[in-house]
């Protein structure tokens, strides 16, 4: 039995988004890839590798500023600034992360929201750099991706790209193992593997993913701000997460997708979208812990094991 | 550089003191919760918002009746514990065999809610609740002034971290509490109902929160947004003083408080990025904080 290339499929029905010449679904098409290539980087340390990072917003925000600034500061072109602000991510992420992969659980998670918020106050409070809370506004579209299509496509390009990169690295001997340490850290130390590099390598990787999106994110937005790097934005995307399902691949993608859609909807009627948020959250925990791609596949499965036992 | 005058640093010790004592009501509930349950509440600076929100609901609702603050404080507070109560038998009771990921997440669904329903319920606008008559003005320290109201506060502090101290290291139920956060299976084995303990020392947890946000109400405006910004301050403190340590709890709100109070004045721009960096630094030498003990099981 072949697997079926969803993550192709929907990247060419995502080609099509702008034939239907609606700004607003530009918006919003280019919010969702963006924030799918920073779920989907979370999810290598959450779902793949079993950390609970609370402060990926730390990279995120780094990615953003780093690109934001060199467009801005030292007219650098768009595509070195990117990936620069990806790098940036995945070094803050090596300086942070060997820290913080010391620890594990709870204390990983305080650890990486401390680093978060030492990156949020930061910018917060550096204004001569970042523009302090009133943030940095005035990043301008480069000029050969001036109109929202061409972003729109640009984004779709780099998010594919780097899925298809994150994909091919739980797909390798390496992405395997980081299951290994998820299921059973000790077994896994004592098969000889080195848990803590591993598990730093995955941070450093995931760093640069978030960063890049970051970057991504800041142009698309015309600025950046402290908030990127605030818990509130890790929280964020946990919750996408954990909505499309960690132990899929395209599952925080997915997540990304539901959650950003609905948010445009239930914003256009109320504007307590954190209640919703909230009870939707709440239901999800206890009714569908598998998120919706974990629901779906149990699902899948359960029918095609009974029309096997049919047949 | 001239020396700043002493009488205004004696008034700068003293300001943080009083933050210290409300930094220590909401993270002693936090620590305790955490050393029991093992569960990192979110929604902690939610039930802290909550009192501060119940309180006024109340003094508004008592109008001109004397000694209105005081019923309200002790309504509010009790009205947050009892909130607290029925959101871990109901709810918070049935992630406990789950990954710790599922219940942080839990408590942040807990912390979008709560801050959404007091906006429905009391707007968006800045309330304020004014001091209770009889600990209204100021009393002179050295030439300079201090409201009586934060000396009662810096009082409080002490009493209720004493009345802790006696009842968790002088009581049957506090023996139980701190084998609680030893050993859980074992007191269960032991015939203690585990069960009916999370609940309690989850209600008690709660309103020290409540009471944390009931007490703070004459010093500052109650607005949204109060929950999010106490509960990292909150994690700070527990972490420099050790999760589950109730002293440690105390420790890092004195420290974090006077931190916040001197920072301001020494260096303004990184007293912010410093606090933050102080929990990194404890997190990496002592992950279990300075007054804390490793986990075990």
């Amino acid at each position: 039995m072949r697997r079926v290339p969803w993550g192709l499929f929907a990247l060419m029905a995502a080609g099509l988004l702008p034939l239907a010449g609606s700004r607003f679904y530009l918006y919003l098409g280019t919010d969702i890839a963006i924030m799918a290539l920073f779920a989907v980087s979370l999810n290598l340390l959450l779902g793949y590798t079993g950390l609970i990072s609370f402060g990926q917003a730390a990279y995120f925000g780094i990615g953003a500023y780093t690109c934001a600034l060199l467009m801005v500061r030292a007219e650098i072109p768009f595509i070195p600034s990117l990936l620069a602000g990806g790098l940036l991510g995945a070094a803050a992420a090596f300086l942070f992360g060997s820290f913080c992969i010391r620890l594990t659980q709870i204390y990983f998670a305080m650890l990486t929201l401390a680093f978060a918020q030492i990156v949020w106050a930061a910018a917060f409070k550096w204004n001569s750099l970042t523009g302090g809370d009133t943030g940095l506004t005035g990043v301008p579209f480069p000029g050969f991706l001036d109109s929202p299509v061409r972003f729109y496509y640009f984004t779709l390009a780099v998010v594919g790209i780097s899925l298809g990169l994150l994909r091919r690295v739980v797909g390798s001997p390496f992405g395997r193992m980081l299951v290994t340490i998820r299921e059973n850290p000790e077994r896994a130390e004592f098969i000889g593997v080195h848990v803590r590099r591993y598990e730093l390598a995955a941070f450093v990787i995931a760093g640069f993913f978030s960063g890049i999106a970051g970057g991504l994110f800041g142009v698309f937005n015309h600025s950046v701000f402290p908030d990127f790097s605030y818990w509130t934005k890790s929280a964020e995307a946990l919750i996408m997460t954990i909505l499309g399902g960690m132990y899929t691949f395209l599952g925080p993608a997915v997540g990304a997708g539901i959650l950003l859609s609905l948010n445009m909807l239930v914003t256009s009627y109320t504007e307590y979208w954190p209640l919703v948020l909230g009870l939707i959250l709440a239901a999800l925990l206890f009714l569908f812990p598998g998120g919706v791609m974990g629901f779906l596949e149990t699902r899948l499965r359960r029918r095609r094991h009974s029309e096997a036992r049919g047949a | 550089m001239s020396l700043p005058d002493p009488s205004f640093l004696v008034i700068q010790f003293l300001s943080g003191l009083t933050a210290a004592m409300f930094l220590f009501l909401i993270a002693s509930g936090l620590s305790l919760i955490f050393g029991v349950l093992r569960v990192l509440n979110f929604a902690h600076g939610s039930l802290y918002m909550l009192g501060a929100y119940l309180t006024y609901g109340v003094v508004a609702w008592l109008a001109n009746t004397p000694g209105r603050f005081w019923v309200a404080g002790v309504g509010g507070s009790i009205g947050v514990a009892l909130i607290g109560g029925i959101i871990e038998r109901t709810l918070l009771r049935r992630l406990y065999g789950r990954e710790a990921l599922y219940q942080l997440l839990f408590t942040y669904a807990l912390v979008l809610i709560i801050s959404d329903a007091a906006k429905l319920l009391w707007g968006t606008g800045q309330l304020s609740v004014s001091r209770p008559p009889i600990l209204g003005g100021s009393v002179p320290v050295f030439d300079q002034v201090f409201p009586r109201y934060n000396i009662f506060v810096i009082l409080l502090g002490p009493a209720i971290a004493l009345l802790f101290w006696f009842v968790l290291h002088r009581t049957r139920a506090g023996r139980i509490i701190r084998a609680a956060a030893l050993d859980r299976e074992m007191l269960g084995v032991l015939g203690v109902n585990v069960d009916r303990l999370y609940t309690a020392v989850f209600i008690i947890g709660a309103w020290l929160a409540g009471l944390g946000g009931a007490l703070v109400t004459p010093v500052v405006t109650i607005v949204p947004g109060m929950d999010v910004e106490v509960i990292v301050n909150a994690f700070i403190v527990v972490v420099i003083g050790g999760l589950g340590s109730f002293w440690g709890a105390l420790l890092g709100a004195l420290a974090l408080g006077q931190v916040m109070s001197f920072g301001i004045l020494i260096l303004p721009r990184f007293s912010l990025v410093f606090v933050y960096v102080l929990m990194a630094v404890v997190l990496v030498m002592r992950p279990w904080g300075l007054l804390g003990k490793p986990l075990r099981g």
